[in-house]
């Protein structure tokens, strides 16, 4: 099969070119795409790409995978490969630090943005603050989130303000303290977002949603988040 | 919070919800217009300078200038700070922003004093 794989090394390369490899798949298998990344490496020991856990509950290896981003480890040959082709490039939006590996700075700047830890007052009480089983619902489909950026990096409003947008991933952990009930700083949280760029320039083309791999849904949390803004100011 | 100076209200929230009146505004007047023509395919100007003559339809026209006002100051400045920044232009975008969204300011406002003109037949 031919793997075209998106090659930058910034201390040789004048700008990046895209590289043709062709590897022999194992017959009656359906390799993950980091698995054929894998095989690449055997070949070329110079290519440079994260992964860690490789069964999707890191984060490490989203890539734009065939154009549409994902993680590497759980996306199958059959999916990504077209017309016997796979191409596989960094996630876009983002600087490329070499060949696949992209400086997730801004990224994770607009997550430290929302405070992403619970908020509360109140004194702690002797053992641990409880919480409904209705309320931990709340929470279903928000927590999961492993911050591999392959939402933020579908953004068409991410890609034009990534310094100014927080972004689906950072509005989907945004969503995930306003909506526990054991964090207090509602209010807070809702001021600091409340200006035309951080939430607002969604456009609610739920790109993020088509991506996701863990199946999560950010233009939702985007919305409830919009709805408590109109709740709190109105 | 991400602070700037020269959209409408400096609130996402209320840009936002402005601009979805002011299109329920310039989605009723659009249908009322439309509406009114397809109602009366023998239209003569005597008869559309009368419906123009009756204070609520000059009511409703004037609100929908303003509204076109509103929205597509939202819109256009909402466009100018997508495209026309840091990752365009580099730093001195502004240079650039600025100016078009003045432009359209201008623009903009030009619509509603020549809709006010054409109304009151001044």
């Amino acid at each position: 099969m031919k793997v075209s794989v998106y090659r930058y090394n910034p201390e040789t390369d004048k700008k990046p070119y895209m590289q043709d490899f062709d590897i022999e798949i194992p017959e009656g298998k359906d390799l993950m795409v980091l698995d054929v990344l894998n095989l690449i490496k055997e070949q070329d020991s110079t290519l440079v790409y994260r992964r860690s856990c490789r069964e999707g509950v890191c984060g490490s290896d989203g890539l734009s995978i065939g154009g549409t981003n994902g993680l590497a480890c759980v996306t199958p040959l059959s999916e990504a490969a077209k017309g016997n082709k796979l191409v596989v490039r960094p996630l876009p939006g983002l600087p490329v630090i070499r060949d696949l590996v992209v400086d997730m700075s801004l990224f994770y700047k607009q997550y430290e943005k929302i405070k992403p830890y619970l908020i509360n007052e109140t004194p702690a009480p002797a053992i641990e603050r409880l919480q409904t089983p209705e309320d931990r619902e709340k929470l279903d489909g928000l927590y999961e989130c492993i911050l591999c950026a392959c939402c933020s990096t579908a953004c068409p409003s991410f890609w034009w303000n990534p310094d100014k947008f927080v972004g689906p991933s950072g509005l989907l952990q945004a969503y995930r303290f306003l909506a526990d009930s054991r964090d207090t700083a509602t209010e807070e949280r809702l001021a600091d977002l409340d200006d035309p760029f951080s939430v607002f320039r969604c456009r609610g083309i739920m790109n993020c949603v088509n991506v996701c791999p863990k199946g999560l849904n950010p233009t939702r949390a985007i919305g409830h988040i919009r709805q408590m803004l109109f709740k709190s100011a109105t | 919070m991400v602070t700037n100076i020269t959209n409408l209200s400096r609130s996402g929230l209320y840009d936002w919800m402005l601009q979805r009146l002011t299109a329920i505004i310039l989605g009723a007047y659009s249908v009322f217009l439309l509406g009114y023509l397809v109602a009366n395919p023998d239209l003569q100007f005597t008869q559309w300078a009368e419906l123009f003559d009756q204070t609520w339809v000059k009511i409703f026209s004037l609100l929908t200038l303003i509204s076109i006002l509103a929205h597509a100051w939202v819109g256009m400045w909402t466009i100018t700070t997508d495209y026309l920044n840091d990752r365009t232009f580099g730093s001195k975008s502004v240079l650039v922003r600025f100016p078009v969204q003045v432009v359209c300011f201008i623009a903009l406002f030009s619509y509603v004093v020549w809709g006010v003109q054409i109304l009151w037949g001044l």
